[in-house]
């Protein structure tokens, strides 16, 4: 004790005791903090880590660490022949094969000049809408879920069972398809799909409405999600945004009506663009709803194939499946639009049964590379909101 | 406008900067979206770009892909695939560098989105890029040996200290 009130008696006494309401908080010392989310985390949808530099609760600064899932997809693609490339194409995007395997096909289509069967066209814009709806209902129930509403999740989950029923009907396999091959399709459709297609369009319109009532509408959510994220639009041109990131900032753009392959253009529908209905142009909600817009759009799409789609066709889809896939010497860059926006493909042929070069431009991968910029100057909570609603798939991003 | 007459417009712009153009044949969409022309002068591809972005009546607003190619001969390439959102015209480019000495003038001034595409190229061909923000590699490990996508790759039989198994 008495060593203690020695040390005690050497302190320096402050002289003077400033009152709290005097203390200038700008010159109070405060310190950055680095947190890091993930690589395990359920809100970064996948295996990704985020690096937030926090003041206090603002994030100043996002840097995202990629590659926790590379599984060297363009080296694969090196050694294997074209028609084999397309399961890996199925692992890149697994929340929306289909998209992925119409943009693989139509690239070395083009390569080679082929034309598909009429059929097997209806067939494919009908399987890619069902995956878009899919994709989409994954999307808008996980960004519920970082927002904080678990319900709508389920209901889009048990949507989606309907979609992967179908798929499963036709080609056995659920997740990954390896459906859509360079020519053709692997199986040509199960009798009952049409129906089933017929139904799930009217189960999913009920859907889509519902959702709308307890998510998108519901005032809890979009205080939540509005006015945050924003992303304007030059930023989002320039930065390569595709998608619902794109229409989501207000500009139209859309690969089905802007660079019509396939027959798209034979189909009416709308290119949804967000208009800052709940507060800034190009926020998160705006996301939110170009993508429950586009869902209806491709119910309408659906509802149109149905009506002209050639059911007395009895062609065989793999009629013009080449015995041998060899393209000319030569390069391509072909794209489609996928439920996450512009997916390209820059491939490389030598006069080769294998590609020389295949490059992946996904969508996710240059949307995420957005984060940082829509995400400084928010709050930690809403940095999980911002990356939900940019909807990523790590499948895609480290590929 | 065509890009071939893009691509005269940038010739009579950069003069002997542009090399040959490469016609691809194949369909109308290899014509239009495929076809590019070579930058001969590699120190000059940030200056091509920043004309065709800012030019008025080219205003490429977008790059679409940044993606890098070994050509097998001993020298890499960058090719640079662009749009113009506002004007509905394409044009592709591409520098080749030699494989020893590959370093390319960086496009993220240009377009933001070459950033990260620009880190990829790094990490997967070895591309240096010139006054690139922040060249790290992006996908693989920072202390990751070698460029894999290059066609002399030598797999590894560590990776520290661990066998890889085949």
């Amino acid at each position: 004790m008495e060593v203690l009130e020695r040390k005690m008696q050497t302190l320096p006494v402050p002289t003077k005791v400033i009152p709290a309401e005097q203390i200038d908080p700008k010159r109070l010392r405060t310190e950055e903090m680095v947190l890091n989310v993930g690589p395990q985390h359920p809100s970064t949808h996948g295996v990704l880590r985020l690096e937030a530099v926090l003041d206090g609760e603002l994030v100043i600064d996002v840097v995202p660490f990629l590659g926790y899932l590379h599984r060297c997809f363009e080296k694969h693609a090196e050694a294997m022949t074209y028609p084999q490339v397309v399961p890996y194409v199925d692992r890149m995007d697994y929340l929306a094969p289909m998209n992925g395997e119409l943009g693989y096909a139509l690239a070395v289509e083009r390569m080679m000049g082929i034309e598909v069967p009429e059929k097997v066209e209806y067939i494919r814009v009908l399987f890619n809408e069902l995956q878009r709806i899919a994709s989409h209902l994954v999307a808008v129930g996980t960004f519920g879920m970082d927002a904080g509403a678990f319900t709508p999740f389920l209901y889009c989950f048990r949507d989606r069972e309907d979609v992967l029923e179908i798929f499963e009907k036709t080609c056995g396999a659920r997740l990954l398809y390896n459906y859509i091959w360079v020519g053709g399709l692997s199986h040509d459709l199960h009798p009952d799909v049409l129906s089933m297609c017929r139904a799930f369009v009217k189960k999913s319109r009920a859907t889509h409405k519902e959702i709308n009532e307890l998510l998108t509408f519901n005032k809890i959510f979009v205080e939540r999600v509005a006015n945050i994220g924003i992303l304007k639009p030059d930023v989002a041109i320039n930065g390569g945004a595709s998608g619902p990131m794109l229409r989501g900032s207000g500009v139209k753009w859309d690969l089905r009506r802007d660079d019509p392959y396939s027959i798209y253009d034979r189909f009416e529908f709308e290119v949804p663009v967000g208009t800052g209905m709940m507060g800034t142009l190009g926020d998160c909600f705006d996301r939110h709803w170009v993508r429950m817009c586009e869902w209806e759009q491709s119910l309408n799409i659906i509802e149109q194939v149905l009506e002209k789609f050639p059911q007395n066709d009895k062609t065989d889809v793999q009629k013009a499946v080449p015995k041998r896939i060899k393209p000319a010497a030569g390069e391509i860059y072909s794209r489609v639009e996928t439920a996450r926006g512009e997916l390209g493909y820059y491939i490389i042929s030598k006069d080769n049964i294998n590609p020389w070069r295949v490059k992946v431009r996904s969508p996710a991968f240059v949307n995420l590379s957005l984060l940082p910029i829509i995400s400084r100057g928010y709050l930690m909570a809403d940095l999980i909101v911002i990356l939900g609603s940019v909807d990523i798939v790590l499948g895609e991003v480290d590929r | 406008m065509t890009n071939t007459e893009i691509y005269d417009k940038l010739k009579s712009a950069f003069g002997p900067v542009i090399g040959e153009w490469h016609e691809q044949t194949g369909g109308e969409y290899m014509k239009r979206l495929s076809s590019y022309a070579d930058v001969a002068d590699t120190s000059f591809i940030r200056d091509v770009c920043l004309y065709l972005r800012d030019e008025p009546g080219l205003e490429f607003d977008s790059l679409l892909l940044l993606s890098s190619v070994d050509n097998g001969d001993k020298t890499l390439s960058v090719a640079y695939h662009l749009e113009s959102k506002t004007m509905r015209h394409y044009i592709a480019l591409k520098v080749t560098v030699p494989l020893d000495n590959a370093i390319v003038p960086s496009v993220t001034e240009v377009w933001s989105h070459a950033n990260w595409q620009e880190r990829e190229a790094w990490d997967m061909m070895g591309i240096k890029f010139l006054n690139h923000p922040d060249m790290r590699r992006i996908l693989l490990d920072d202390d990751w040996v070698g460029h894999p996508l290059r066609k002399d790759y030598v797999y590894p039989d560590y990776y520290r200290g661990m066998k890889v198994p085949y």
